[in-house]
């Protein structure tokens, strides 16, 4: 079995391997999430260069704002997808994920990953690292941030509360754990 | 420490100024922006006149430069926040103006569910720079919202934004209502944002994909009749 994964899942699809039948995974960089329209293409090229090497495939990303093409190409390449638009409804659970944005719709979520890689993956793409008066123009409708964490991590917890400062918000933290996604990718692989 | 002499813009000639504010709205300096467009203005040009050559030429090569992948989003943020400088000032004038003439009106919104603005904002810039008097309805905007700013201002246009592969339906939902309202015959719509494409605006029977917002503006006065052939 061939496990697609974002970058910014790596860790915690290795991390519940164990509940999971033999895979082999391959990542594309989480930084495509800043140009989506690159994610179905990176996709394909993993699915061309491991063709028959696999019996079946999935997916372990949210749609990503591929506008519905990442599930079109499920559709024409027979791949399953974890559910949710969203990677952050994967730790969640979709249900939960959904009444959270009822709750607030200006909510701005990190994982593990993101508060690990904040500057990385958020300042720095959005150019806050050098025009920090540009903050406002990107979260100025985001209410609060709600760090939902996978592991228990003090020096990350310290990270998601400074990127809440960082971004003007409000913060939560809401710890998941790997429960919810180890079940749904652990089904998908049964 | 910079061995160039200080610029001084009220020192500069006019063509001197305007492309001196096409550089430096390019390079997202507000202040310089505001303070050319005051000196400009202190000379007896037309608001009109400031904002098509220096202001919206500027933003359209921001916008160029922006799909090329010379610039990128921090880069276009900053020349429109340069932009909205010069926009404070004449935005007033413009609407005091008898001569002024609309281009058309449009009501502008980002759809039911989504907070994202940064993309509707910059086409509603252009579309001001274009002449157009705009109603941005903001995020968030429902159908009903939709309709009653359809009701009161009476829009020549109607243009819907969503970032999100999850609220890009509702542009759906609200072309579909105003279709059974006999609507759409006389309010063309047009739909843009990151993950919609023309594919998409086609499937939902929306009249004009934007694909950014200079281009955007551009396809509003082809809409409107404008920019003739």
């Amino acid at each position: 079995m061939l496990i697609i994964a974002c970058g910014a899942l790596a860790r915690e699809v290795r991390a519940v391997a164990d509940q999971l039948p033999n895979f082999t995974l391959r990542c594309f960089p989480a930084t495509l999430h800043n140009t989506p329209d690159r994610i179905v293409p990176a996709i394909t090229t993993i699915l061309d260069d491991t063709v028959g090497q696999h019996d079946r495939t999935i997916l372990a990303l949210g749609d990503c704002g591929t506008g519905g093409a990442l599930d079109r190409l499920c559709t024409a390449r027979d791949l399953q997808r974890l559910p949710g638009a969203h990677c952050y409804a994967f730790f969640t659970g979709v249900t939960d994920f959904d009444d959270m944005m009822t709750e607030e719709l200006g909510t701005f979520f990190l994982t593990d990953f993101l508060a690990r890689q904040f500057d990385a993956m958020v300042m720095r793409p959005l150019g806050l690292d050098r025009k920090p008066e540009l903050r406002d123009m990107y979260f100025g409708n985001y209410k609060r941030l709600v760090f939902l964490s996978q592991t228990e991590d003090a020096d990350l917890l310290a990270r998601a509360k400074a990127a809440a400062v960082a971004l003007d918000l409000t913060f939560e933290h809401r710890p998941t754990g790997l429960t919810p996604f180890a079940r749904d990718l652990a089904r998908l692989a049964a | 420490m910079s061995d160039e002499p200080e610029l001084i813009l009220a020192e500069l000639s006019d063509d001197e100024l305007v492309e001196q504010m096409k550089d430096d709205l390019y390079d997202g300096m507000g202040p310089e922006i505001a303070e050319g467009t005051q000196i400009l203005l202190n000379r007896g040009w037309d608001a009109n006149r400031i904002l098509k050559e220096s202001l919206v030429d500027a933003m359209r090569i921001v916008g160029l430069d922006f799909a090329d992948g010379i610039l990128f989003v921090p880069e276009v943020l900053s020349a429109a926040n340069a932009m909205k400088g010069g926009m404070n000032l004449l935005r007033p004038i413009l609407a005091a103006s008898d001569t002024q003439t609309s281009t058309g009106r449009v009501v502008i919104g980002t759809v039911k569910g989504d907070i994202h603005d940064i993309g509707k904002n910059l086409v509603g810039m252009m579309l001001e720079g274009a002449g157009f008097e705009v109603f941005d309805l903001g995020i968030n905007t429902s159908i009903d919202e939709f309709l009653e700013a359809i009701d009161k201002h009476d829009p020549h246009i109607l243009g819907m934004s969503a970032l999100l592969t999850t609220t890009m339906p509702y542009m759906s939902v609200v072309i579909e209502d105003l279709d059974k309202r006999n609507m759409l015959k006389n309010l063309p719509v047009m739909v843009g944002g990151a993950p919609v494409n023309k594919e998409f605006a086609d499937a939902i029977h929306a009249n004009a994909y934007g694909p950014d917002a200079a281009t955007t503006a551009e396809l509003a006065k082809t809409i409107v009749g404008v920019n003739r052939p």
